[in-house]
Parts: structure tokens; C-alpha cells; sequence
């Protein structure tokens, strides 16, 4: 028996607008440039990749099933930019066949900095996911797939999960499969699903490498290699950005008729099947404990945290971040606490990253600014205008607080 | 491989980075066992009288370094060739900037004691001539010209003896003057890139500008970056306890190299910061302009000039500084910003330039763009994680910058050359 149980990462930051150390005001974001990515996404991905989940599940009559977890702040963005998007994807909720995930609102790394701000977009996130979909989520997954063993203890601790989604990286795994049901060690009744990178980057990245060996990958190609998994491994995790259909992998590359073709494929083999993160962890036992002491990630070749935390500027730009947590909340300002959180977003600290600047690559695709110096130098300044905007709102505060005794003591 | 090698500076005889990339690439061209007839000229020293002087090595080379340049023989031709005309911005009529320009020349400072009357073309002509009389007792197999002042001779050679002709360009009349060229100079450039068999660019940058503006076809064009002298491994040294944050400009004080830019960021900077000193290292015809300019904006307390460094006194600059910029309005190449770099300072530099194409760890911005300028100084001066990834990180990548790969990359284009030159018969 194989299951296939596919994970789509759907996620738009809030980019900055260009903001010096003069500028004063506090619109920090360029709403014309992210109405304009979203929509520009939209058609190229979203809708026609909905629009075919749709078909497939109709067609397969229940069989086909998939996952989403869909970032707050693009939920926000597609309310506003695109709702025919939001709409497409309450459609396929309705479906019954797909499973929504829960993660930080804000697609942040609140996780590495503070557990209150992590639980309370945690609880953000699920709220924002029951009110649009319908469903509580049941199923966890990090920003990026950040995990260690202390995740799951506090994935534990916050409680309404069973299932948390990682990265099924070999320094982790060992010689162990990730085509199997895994737990944490301290919490055994959550349940792991680990991501079988090789199969999802085949479809994620390498699908149009025209220097691949696989060259040109079809659907009957790929099921033959998940079917290869029956015998040793009972789930083939197949983790990806959602953007891989149409955006990162564009539609003349046949990626969509990739997809069209795939559940065929899959299920000419009467023993496979398509099962969502919820419906896998609880078909299959837990087979081994993993033990993950070191914080993993699904990104890059190191599967760390490297891609936001590599430089000095990175680790100063999230430490100021978080360090402003305090004030920011004191403030009880909605703006300032609203702008603060989206300053959150782990995209900001990825277009700071040094590690393949010098050959220029996948972040670079990625990457709204010429340097990650520049995205330091940017993100530093709106950071400096939301600290004084804070001292300004306390120091508000105090002076009311300081009139209303007044008051008390010499009432008119 | 004998290389017949025009230039016009040579350390220590030098104003700018031309001496200094001359120096770097002959020393690597040497050392690969290319032989070398460098001809250079050299202002006239009242007790010689005569026109060509034989040199050895000692002349130019400090004793410790002459096994260095083993394969490199000096011959100087006695002239007042100076390779940077001073750019003429208050200049009348034509001819009044044309005479102005002459009489600059003529005044260099350090060299107020000699008159010279002769028209500067009329100079270049005669370095030619003499470096063909030169080359006809010679043997070689390439000419290798530097610069505008020696195309002539280069030209010259070249029609004489039959041998190939390659110039280097490491700046154009386009750099030095903006859209107000020399006419004259320009069409020295033109005729001698016209000329050549093949052309080196210090950068793509150049070359762009050698395809838009001199009409050349870009496969006769090749870009070798120039390279930086390695510091060895020896400790980069600061000097610390400053109580004041300092901000460096190093360079000619003139038109191309855009001083104005660096003081009118500088009046916004201090908008922000105000323990912060501007320092404005170098010479140049617009350095009483920049005076005033830094007086009338109300800064001239925080804007200094040191007027022209030399030796230790750069490194101690360098040692001083927590950000070097360079904005240039047009930058063929940009090694300063190299030096710097090797310094452990921070740099920002123009986007104008050819080092602004291949340096990542570098900070980049429009030369006019004041407010990214005056934006990214503060930045620098205020979040420290980004002035130590710059300096760390920009001094990591400061060794792809070798002369030893230059110098591989000229001799493949010298045999390039050799093995597509047909025999004369």
C-alpha cells in the first residue's frame, strides 16, 4: 500500500516599499507591487492549478485528495486582490477531499523568538482557517518546516493537533525511510510526516531541468517511482510551494498536464491511494521515534536555518524584531502591533541571506532587491520608524495615564 | 613571448590607478615568463638633456622587489606627459578652455618648476616617435598600449614593425569629461581602437561604452578586470577610539569622480547623525569649489581636506575610516574601493563603474540618487551588523580579485593575437 499525500505551501509576503532612514510616515509596504505579484500569481497559478484540483476530485469521484496550508497574510491578500482565488478555494474545501493546515499567521520564525507571539498566531491562523473553510485544523506545520524536538513539545502543549509536518532530512533520518510514520520523542501521540524531498523536488525543481538524467518527467514515469515505495514505506510525502504549478515551473513546461495525468497514473496500481496528512496519520502507526535535537528546515541543501539566520544582519534584524515584542504590545495600538507582526514574515530575513549571493540563484529568483545589504538597509529603517512610533504611543499613554490621576486626586 | 609595453605611469611616478594597474599586471605578465620592454615616459630632469634614458630596473622598482620583475626592462623617454587633464568647468570659449586646459596641464603642481611650451599633442607625436625609434632597435612579437597618450605610439609601432597591436582602456574620454569630451583626444582613442587588433576593457562597463561610443564591433573587446595586491594575511589594523564616525572620499577631486555628490549626501547625513566627520582625501580642480560648497550648505565644520595623500598617510585614512565612498559619475574600473575593502572599510560605490558589476559586498547607488547615498551612509554608520558583513564578507571576495588571473587572461590574448597574425612576406 502506498499513499500519496500531497502538502501544497501557499504563501505571498508583504513586500517593503523602498523606505530610507528620512522617510517618516508609516506606510511601509508597496500595496502596488503585492496587489500586482498576487494577481499576476493568481492567473498563473492559483486559479488554473484550483481549477484542476477541482476537476481531478470530481473526477476521481473522492479518491484524489490533497493539502493546503495557506499563509494569513496571503489570505488577507487574496480577500482583497483576488477573491475569485478565495473563493475557488472554499469551493474545493467544500469538497470534502482537502484538508487545510494550520501554521504562524504571519509565516514568521516567532517559533526561534517567542512562544506567546507563536501560539497566538498559531490561534490567529486556525481561527482565520475555521471562519474562511469550514474546518478545524488538526494537522501543524512550521514556517518553512522548521522543526526540532522542542516543536513538538510545545505543538503538544498548546493540544488540538495530531500531526506535524517536517523535513525528511537525511541527517535526521539516518538510514531510516521517510516513507513512514514517525513520532516525536516526548509526545507520542503526535504523529510525524516527513517530507520525501527527492520525489517532491523532482516535480518542484527539477520537473524542467532540461540537464536532468529524468528529462523529460511524465506522470507514468513518476508513479512508477512511487509505486516503487510499496514494499518498504507506506506514504510518499510529496511537499511543495503551491507557486510549482504555473509560477515557479511554468505551464509550457506541461507541469499542469503533469498534474492532470498523475492521480491516473497513481491509481493504475490498485494498492496506492491519495490520503491527506490527517487521514495518513491515523491509516499508519507511528514505526520509529525521531529524535531532532538540531533545528531542521526544508530549505536549501543544508535543511537548516541558514537561509534566515546565516549573517550578522540577519541575526540583528530578527533579534531588534522581536525585541520590540514588549513595546509593541503595550502599545495596544491595532496599526502598530498589525505592521509590527508583518514585519514577521520570513521572506524579509530570506532576501538578506549572503550564502549563494555571490552565484546567484533560487534566492535570487525570489529576491525583490539587488543585494541583501540593500534588504538589511531597508528593513532596518521601517523597523526604526515602527520603534519610534511605539516610544511615541507609550509615552502618549503615560502622559493620560498621568492626567487621569490627576483627575483622582484633584477632581474638579 | 616579447611584449613591447607602452605606458605613461608607473609607481612611484603615479596620480591615479592607471600607475598603480600598470604596476600590478606587469609584475603577474612578468612572473608567467613573458618578457617585457616597458616604455614609459618621465618629466625631464634639468641636468639630462638628452631624449631617450636608458633605465634599469632601479629606477622604478624598490631593490626587494626586483626579482619580481626579472623579465621587465625600463625605457623612459623624457617628457612632462601627464596622463589626467584636469577637467576646465569655468571655462569661456572654446579656445579659452582649450588654452585653460593647456596651461593646467602645464602648472601640475608638483611640477611648477618646469615650463613646458609645447603643445600637448605635439608631445604625444614625439613619445611616438621616440617609442619607434626605441622599438626599431627592439625585438618583440606585441605591442601592449595603455591608454590614450600612447595609442599614437602604439599605432606607430605597429605600422613599422608589423607586429600586432592590443590597447588597454582604462578609461575614455567619456569618463574624464562626461558628454564635454576633448574632441581631439577622442580621436586619438578612436583611431587607435580603430587600429588595434584587439582591445582589453578594464570592465564591461568600458566596454560598453567602447562598442556605443568608438564604434567598435564587441568581439574585438575583452574585459580583464584589474586585480589587488594581496595583503598577505597581515592583520587588518584600525585605529580605534575615534570619538566621531568617519566618512571617506579618496580620489582626484575633479568632474568624473562626482566630490559635489559625496558633500551634498553628507549635509543630509547629518540631518540624522551628528557625530560624524567627512573626510575628502585628494587634489583636483574642483577642490575650492568643494570648499565653498561644503561652507555655503553650513557643514564646512564637518567636512575635511587633507588635500593630497601619499603612502602612509592612505593607509592611516583607510585605518580611520568606517565607510569608503566612491561616487564616481563614471568608473572604468574602481580599485580604491578594492584598498579600502582590503582595509576592513565598508564601501559604497556608483553604480557608474566597472567594479560595481563584479563586487557583491559592496553597497551600490545611482551617483545622483543623493537620497540612497545619504540613506545607505547612515545605515552603515548606524546598524553595525552591516558595516562588519560588508568588511567581513567584502574582504573574503577581495581575493577573486588577482593579477595573476589578469595577467593569464592578457597573455592568452597576446597569443590569441600572434597565432591570427598573418607572416609578412
Amino acid at each position: 500500500m502506498a499513499s500519496v499525500c500531497f502538502y501544497f505551501q501557499v504563501h505571498q509576503p508583504y513586500r517593503l516599499r523602498n523606505y530610507t532612514i528620512f522617510n517618516t510616515d508609516s506606510s511601509y509596504f508597496d500595496d502596488d507591487k503585492n496587489a500586482q505579484i498576487c494577481r499576476k500569481v493568481a492567473n498563473k497559478c492559483y486559479l488554473p492549478a484550483n481549477s484542476l484540483i477541482s476537476d481531478l476530485i470530481k473526477k476521481y469521484n473522492g479518491r484524489f485528495k490533497v493539502s493546503y496550508s495557506i499563509t494569513g497574510v496571503l489570505l488577507e491578500q487574496l480577500e482583497t486582490y483576488a477573491p475569485e482565488v478565495l473563493a475557488s478555494f472554499q469551493e474545493l474545501a467544500a469538497t470534502g477531499c482537502v484538508e487545510f493546515l494550520a501554521e504562524t499567521y504571519y509565516h514568521g520564525l516567532s517559533f526561534l523568538y517567542s512562544h506567546n507571539e507563536f501560539i497566538e498566531q498559531i490561534e490567529a491562523h486556525k481561527r482565520t482557517i475555521q471562519r474562511l473553510f469550514v474546518q478545524t485544523p488538526r494537522v501543524f506545520r512550521n514556517t518553512e518546516l522548521i522543526y526540532n524536538n522542542q516543536l513538538a513539545e510545545l505543538i503538544d502543549r498548546i493540544g488540538g493537533f495530531d500531526v506535524i509536518l517536517a523535513e525528511g532530512a537525511d541527517h535526521v533520518l539516518g538510514y531510516r525511510s521517510p516513507n513512514f510514520v514517525y513520532s516525536p520523542p516526548k509526545c507520542k501521540h503526535l504523529k510525524l510526516l516527513l517530507k520525501n524531498y527527492r520525489l517532491s523536488d523532482d516535480i518542484a525543481f527539477r520537473f524542467s531541468n532540461r540537464g536532468w538524467s529524468q528529462w523529460p518527467l511524465n506522470a507514468d514515469k513518476f508513479a512508477g517511482w512511487v509505486n516503487a515505495v510499496n514494499g518498504c514505506g507506506f506514504v510518499v510525502n510529496l511537499f511543495m510551494d503551491y507557486e510549482t504549478f504555473g509560477e515557479h515551473q511554468w505551464e509550457d513546461t506541461g507541469i499542469f498536464n503533469f498534474l492532470r495525468h498523475l492521480p491516473a497514473e497513481i491509481l493504475k496500481y490498485p494498492d496506492n491511494n491519495f490520503k491527506t496528512p490527517s487521514e495518513a496519520a491515523a491509516a499508519y502507526d507511528a514505526v520509529d521515534i525521531i529524535d531532532v535535537p538540531y533545528t531542521i528546515s526544508w530549505a536549501d541543501i543544508e535543511r537548516d536555518l541558514s537561509a534566515w539566520l546565516g549573517n550578522p544582519m540577519q541575526h540583528n534584524a530578527l533579534a531588534e524584531l522581536y525585541r520590540l515584542e514588549e513595546a509593541v504590545k503595550q502599545t495596544k495600538n491595532k496599526d502598530i502591533i498589525r505592521d509590527w507582526r508583518k514585519l514577521q514574515i520570513s521572506d524579509h530575513f530570506y532576501y538578506m541571506c549572503t550564502k549563494w549571493f555571490a552565484d546567484g540563484d533560487v534566492h535570487k529568483y525570489f529576491n525583490p532587491y539587488d543585494s541583501p545589504y540593500d534588504s538589511y538597509i531597508n528593513f532596518m529603517n521601517v523597523l526604526d520608524n515602527l520603534d519610534s512610533r511605539c516610544n511615541g504611543k507609550l509615552i502618549e499613554r503615560e502622559d493620560i495615564s498621568i492626567d487621569s490621576n490627576k483627575n483622582v486626586l484633584y477632581p474638579v | 613571448m616579447k611584449v613591447f609595453m607602452l605606458g605613461w605611469e608607473f609607481p612611484p611616478f603615479i596620480s591615479g590607478g592607471l600607475g598603480t594597474a600598470c604596476y600590478g599586471l606587469t609584475k603577474a605578465i612578468s612572473k608567467l615568463g613573458t618578457e617585457i620592454v616597458f616604455v614609459l615616459p618621465r618629466a625631464a630632469q634639468s641636468s639630462h638633456s638628452s631624449h631617450v634614458k636608458m633605465l634599469s630596473a632601479e629606477g622604478y622598482i624598490k631593490t626587494e622587489e626586483l626579482s619580481d620583475f626579472q623579465n621587465v626592462r625600463f625605457k623612459a623617454i623624457v617628457s612632462p606627459l601627464r596622463p589626467y587633464i584636469p577637467s576646465q568647468v569655468h571655462g569661456g570659449s572654446e579656445d579659452r578652455r582649450k588654452n585653460n586646459l593647456f596651461s593646467t596641464w602645464h602648472n601640475n603642481p608638483s611640477e611648477h618648476t618646469q615650463i613646458y611650451s609645447h603643445d600637448i599633442y605635439e608631445q604625444v607625436c614625439r613619445y611616438a616617435r621616440k617609442a619607434a625609434e626605441i622599438a626599431s632597435i627592439e625585438d618583440f612579437d606585441v605591442i601592449h598600449a595603455h591608454d590614450w597618450m600612447t595609442y599614437p605610439a602604439g599605432v606607430e609601432v605597429a605600422h613599422l614593425s608589423g607586429k600586432p597591436l592590443v590597447v588597454h582602456v582604462h578609461s575614455t574620454e567619456f569618463d574624464r569629461s562626461g558628454e564635454h569630451i576633448n574632441q581631439a583626444i577622442y580621436d586619438i582613442e578612436r583611431h587607435g581602437m580603430h587600429a588595434a587588433e584587439r582591445i582589453i576593457a578594464v570592465s564591461n562597463y568600458t566596454k560598453n561604452i567602447i562598442v556605443n561610443r568608438y564604434g567598435i564591433s564587441p568581439d574585438k573587446v575583452e574585459v580583464v578586470y584589474n586585480g589587488v595586491e594581496s595583503n598577505n594575511g597581515t592583520p587588518i589594523q584600525r585605529l580605534p577610539n575615534k570619538s566621531d564616525k568617519i566618512v571617506l572620499f579618496l580620489g582626484r577631486i575633479t568632474m568624473q569622480k562626482g566630490p559635489e555628490y559625496f558633500i551634498a549626501a553628507a549635509k543630509k547625513v547629518l540631518e540624522k547623525i551628528n557625530n560624524v566627520k567627512f573626510i575628502m582625501a585628494g587634489e583636483g580642480d574642483m577642490t575650492h569649489r568643494m570648499i565653498e560648497y561644503a561652507a555655503w550648505l553650513g557643514i564646512g565644520h564637518k567636512v575635511f581636506f587633507t588635500r593630497f595623500l601619499r603612502g602612509a598617510d592612505v593607509d592611516r585614512a583607510y585605518q580611520m575610516a568606517d565607510l569608503y565612498v566612491m561616487p564616481s559619475v563614471s568608473e572604468p574600473f574602481g580599485i580604491a574601493p578594492l584598498e579600502a575593502i582590503k582595509h576592513g572599510v565598508p564601501v559604497l560605490i556608483s553604480k557608474q563603474s566597472g567594479i560595481a558589476e563584479t563586487l557583491k559586498n559592496a553597497l551600490k547607488v545611482d551617483f545622483w540618487d543623493i537620497d540612497q547615498m545619504a540613506n545607505k551612509m547612515v545605515a552603515v554608520l548606524k546598524y553595525s551588523p552591516l558595516s562588519r558583513t560588508l568588511s567581513e564578507y567584502g574582504n573574503i571576495e577581495t581575493g577573486k580579485f588577482r593579477w595573476e588571473d589578469s595577467a593569464a587572461k592578457v597573455n592568452k590574448i597576446y597569443k590569441e593575437m600572434l597565432a591570427c597574425t598573418p607572416v609578412r612576406i
